[in-house]
C-alpha cells in the first residue's frame, strides 16, 4: 500500500511543477483544447443531446398531450419486454466478464513478452478484427457458424451443432453474440491496457521484484490495481455499447430467416415499436429506460473506478 | 434571390405542363428493376427515380419503416411502392398518428373500373379493405404440385393427387429409396402458406378487428400430423430451399408442393434445382380426400400508389403499364392481370420446359386459393421462424409446438391492435 501511495504522489508533484513554471502555456493549451473539442461538442449536441431531449418529450406524451408514465407502463406490460431484458442482461454478463478477465490477462501476457517484434505483432494481430464494423463482422461469423460452409465445421459438429439454426438457438445466442463482440472489440482494449501497463513506473515493478514478488504476485498486487481506472473505463463504454445491442441480432435475424427473432434485444424492440407499430412514444420510453440504466451504472463505475480522481 | 427566382420559374413551368416534367419516385426491389426500366423506355416523358430496396421480403417491414419515417417527418413519401408482401394494405389503408393513410384508394374513380375488372378474379382480395382497393397485385403465387416425372416413372410410382397420396408416397420412398424426398420446410413461408393454407387449416384468420387462430381444429391437426410424419421419415427436410444443403441434394427431390414462382426461382434456376427440360410437371394442387379443392398462396407482390402524390396522372400511367403490359407484367411470375397472364401461360406452355398441361394446372390453382386465410398487419412467418424452425431443429414435433406457435401469433396480433379470440 505504501508503494502505491508513493506513485500516486509522484505525478502530482510533476504537475504542480509544470503549473508553477509557466501559467500562460497552460492557458494557450486550454484554448487549443477548446478548439479541439468544439466540433465534437457540436456533433454531440446535434446528434446526442437534442435527440435525447426529443426522446424525453416523446416518452412522456401521447399525441402531443402529457401522458405521465402511460408509455412506460404499456411497454413494461408488453410480452416481449422481459425476454428482451433477459437476453440483453445475459449477453452483458457473459461479455463483460469475459472482456475484463481475458483482456487484462492478455494485456499482461503481451506486456511481459520481452521480445519486441513478437509483442508488437501480437498487438497488431489482436487489433485487426477491431477494424471491421459490427455488421461486417457478423457477416463473417455467419460463415464460421454455418456448419455447411464453415472452415471450422469439425468444431461445430463436435459441439453437436449441425445447422446454422442449431448454432444460433436462443439459449446459445448470448454466448455467440459475446464471442462476436469480444472478437471485434477486445483487440482495441488490449492495446489500451498495454498502454496503461506501460504507464506504470519501472521502478515500482523493480521494487516489487526486489521484495520477492513473482510475475503473478506483481500482476495481482501492483499492475491490476493501477489499471483500475482503465478497466472501469472499458466497462463503462462496453456496457453502454452492449445495452444498445442491435446490429448483430438484426443481421443474424435476417440471415437465419427469422430464427433469431426481430425482438431479441431492447433496442430492436424500440425499433419495432417505432416502425412496426408506429408508436414512437413507446419506442422513446424504451430508449429512455436504457439511457437511465446505462447512466446509473456508468455513474457507479465512474466513482467505484475513481475515473474522475485527479492524480 | 436569383436562385429563388429560378425555382419559382421552374415550378411555374412544372405546373403549366405536367405531362412534360412529371417525375415519379418509385421504391421497388431489384427483381422489379427491369420492369421499371421497361416503363421508362416506353414512357420517356415521365422521369422515374427508382430507389431499390428489399421489397420487404421475409416480412422485413422495410416499406412500413420508411413510410413511418416519412409520416414522422411530414415529407419524403414516394409516389409508387412495390412490396413482396400482400398484407401491407392492413396498415397502409389506415391513418397513422394523425397522418392520412399512405395508400391511395385505387377504385372509386382513381382508375377505371373497366381496367380493374381485368384482374384475375380474387387477385385483388388481399388488398381490398371494406370494398376499397388499395393496391394492384403484380403477380399471383398460388400453390400447386410440382413433380419430377422422370424419377417417378423410374421408381414406378403414380403422382399423388391428394395430401393422403402425398404422405403415402413419402412412406414408399423412405422404405425403398432412402435419401429421396418430397419437400422442405426450412424457410418461414413453406409451413404456413404451402402446408397450412393449402390444407385449409384455420390458423390465420381475420374478421374485422378480430384475429383468430385455431391450432386444434381438425384440418390443423391433419397438417400437423402430415408434417410430423414426413419429417420423421425424412421425406420432408428442414433445409431452406435456397440453402447450400438443399441445393446439394436437389437431384434427390422427387416432388414438392409450392408456389407458381418456383418455376423460375427453383426449377429453372442453375443455383437451385436446375431441372432438365421435360423432367418436371406442374400439376394441380393437392387437397384432402374429404375436403374442398382449394390451395394456398405464397406472396405475389403488390404495387401501391401514394395518397400524397403530386403526380396522380403519371402514377396512373405507371400502374396500368406495370401490371398489364404483356411483356412486363408479372416480372417473371404469373401476372395477376388476366390478359397478360394468358399470354405468359401460352409462352410458358409453348416453351415446352414443363411436361404435362402447365397452363391448366396453374389456371386451376390460381382460381382456387382458399379464402379462409387472413391478411392482418403482421405475418405468420415471424412466429413460425421464432417458434417452429428452432423447435423442429431441436427434435420437437408440430404436435408439441402448435400451441406455442398459436400463442406467439396471438401475442403479435394483440401488439398490433387486434382483438384476439
Amino acid at each position: 500500500m505504501t508503494i502505491l501511495d508513493q506513485t500516486a504522489a509522484r505525478p502530482l508533484r510533476g504537475g504542480q511543477l509544470a503549473k508553477s513554471r509557466n501559467g500562460s502555456v497552460e492557458r494557450a493549451q486550454g484554448r487549443i483544447g477548446l478548439v479541439f473539442v468544439s466540433l465534437y461538442t457540436l456533433l454531440l449536441v446535434v446528434f446526442g443531446v437534442l435527440p435525447s431531449l426529443y426522446a424525453i418529450y416523446l416518452a412522456f406524451t401521447k399525441r402531443g398531450a402529457f401522458a405521465g408514465f402511460d408509455n412506460f407502463i404499456r411497454v413494461f406490460k408488453d410480452y416481449r419486454f422481459l425476454p428482451a431484458v433477459e437476453h440483453v442482461g445475459l449477453f452483458l454478463v457473459v461479455w463483460l466478464v469475459s472482456l475484463v478477465v481475458l483482456v487484462v490477462l492478455l494485456a499482461l501476457i503481451v506486456h511481459s513478452i520481452g521480445v519486441r517484434w513478437l509483442s508488437t505483432s501480437m498487438r497488431f494481430l489482436y487489433y485487426i478484427p477491431g477494424a471491421l464494423a459490427g455488421a461486417s463482422s457478423v457477416m463473417l461469423w455467419l460463415f464460421v457458424l454455418d456448419p455447411t460452409v464453415s472452415p471450422v465445421a469439425f468444431v461445430l459438429h463436435g459441439l453437436g451443432l449441425n445447422s446454422l439454426v442449431g448454432a444460433v438457438q436462443a439459449d446459445r445466442l448470448p454466448f455467440v453474440l459475446a464471442v462476436i463482440a469480444f472478437w471485434t472489440g477486445a483487440g482495441g482494449w488490449i492495446v489500451v491496457m498495454y498502454g496503461a501497463l506501460n504507464n506504470i513506473s519501472k521502478d515500482l515493478i523493480e521494487a516489487a521484484r526486489v521484495d520477492g514478488a513473482g510475475p503473478i504476485r506483481t500482476a495481482w498486487s501492483i499492475q491490476i490495481p493501477l489499471m483500475r481506472k482503465w478497466i472501469a473505463y472499458m466497462v463503462i463504454l462496453s456496457f453502454a455499447g452492449g445495452t444498445q445491442l442491435f446490429v448483430e441480432p438484426r443481421v443474424l435475424s435476417q440471415a437465419s430467416r427469422g430464427v433469431v427473432s426481430q425482438d431479441y434485444s431492447l433496442n430492436q424492440l424500440a425499433f419495432l415499436y417505432a416502425f412496426k407499430q408506429s408508436d414512437f412514444n413507446g419506442s422513446a420510453a424504451i430508449s429512455l429506460v436504457l439511457l437511465i440504466v446505462s447512466l446509473g451504472l456508468s455513474i457507479f463505475f465512474v466513482f467505484k473506478g475513481g475515473l474522475f480522481e485527479r492524480v | 434571390m436569383k436562385l429563388t427566382r429560378i425555382i419559382v420559374g421552374l415550378s411555374a413551368l412544372m405546373a403549366a405542363s405536367p405531362a412534360l416534367s412529371a417525375e415519379l419516385t418509385v421504391w421497388a426491389d431489384a427483381t422489379r428493376q427491369p420492369a421499371v426500366e421497361a416503363f421508362q423506355a416506353a414512357h420517356p416523358e415521365i422521369t422515374v427515380n427508382l430507389i431499390v430496396d428489399d421489397g420487404s421480403s421475409g416480412a422485413s417491414g422495410t416499406f412500413q419503416t420508411k413510410i413511418g419515417l416519412a409520416d414522422q417527418a411530414g415529407e419524403g413519401w414516394p409516389d409508387v411502392v412495390f412490396s413482396t408482401q400482400n398484407n401491407d394494405a392492413a396498415w397502409a389503408s389506415k391513418e397513422t398518428n394523425g397522418v392520412q393513410a399512405f395508400a391511395q384508394v385505387l377504385n372509386e374513380g382513381f382508375l377505371d373500373q373497366a381496367f380493374l375488372d381485368g384482374f384475375t378474379p380474387g387477385a385483388l382480395d388481399p388488398v381490398t379493405v371494406d370494398g376499397k382497393v388499395y393496391g394492384l397485385r403484380n403477380d399471383l403465387a398460388p400453390v400447386l404440385f410440382w413433380y419430377n416425372k422422370a424419377l417417378l416413372d423410374q421408381f414406378g410410382y403414380a403422382p399423388p393427387a391428394t395430401w393422403e397420396d402425398y404422405q403415402a408416397l413419402g412412406d414408399k420412398l423412405a422404405a425403398d429409396h432412402p435419401g429421396y424426398f418430397l419437400g422442405a420446410i426450412g424457410d418461414s413461408f413453406e409451413g404456413p402458406y404451402v402446408y397450412y393454407w393449402s390444407g385449409e387449416a384455420p390458423i390465420f384468420q381475420v374478421d374485422g378487428d378480430t384475429f383468430k387462430s385455431d391450432t386444434a381444429a381438425a384440418n390443423t391437426v391433419k397438417v400437423n400430423n402430415l408434417i410430423d410424419h414426413m419429417v420423421a421419415n425424412k421425406t420432408l427436410t428442414l433445409d431452406s430451399l435456397f440453402g447450400a444443403a438443399f441445393v446439394a441434394t436437389a437431384d434427390h427431390l422427387v416432388a414438392i408442393p409450392g408456389a407458381a414462382w418456383y418455376a423460375g426461382a427453383l426449377f429453372q434456376n442453375p443455383g437451385g434445382v436446375n431441372a432438365k427440360a421435360g423432367d418436371w410437371v406442374a400439376a394441380p394442387p393437392l387437397y384432402w380426400t374429404d375436403g374442398a379443392k382449394v390451395t394456398g398462396n405464397v406472396g405475389g407482390g403488390v404495387w401501391y400508389a401514394s395518397s400524397h402524390t403530386a403526380n396522380a396522372d403519371a402514377v396512373k400511367v405507371f400502374l396500368q403499364f406495370i401490371v398489364s403490359d404483356e411483356k412486363t407484367a408479372g416480372t417473371g411470375g404469373l401476372p395477376a392481370y388476366k390478359s397478360a397472364a394468358d399470354k405468359w401461360l401460352d409462352a410458358q406452355a409453348s416453351s415446352g420446359f414443363y411436361a404435362g398441361d402447365f397452363k391448366a394446372a396453374i389456371s386451376a390453382a390460381a382460381a382456387s386459393v382458399w379464402s379462409g386465410w387472413g391478411y392482418p398487419n403482421f405475418s405468420p412467418e415471424t412466429a413460425w421462424a421464432k417458434v417452429i424452425t428452432p423447435g423442429l431443429a431441436s427434435g420437437k414435433t408440430m404436435a408439441d409446438l402448435a400451441a406455442d406457435w398459436q400463442q406467439e401469433m396471438k401475442n403479435e396480433a394483440q401488439v398490433v391492435g387486434y382483438t384476439v379470440e
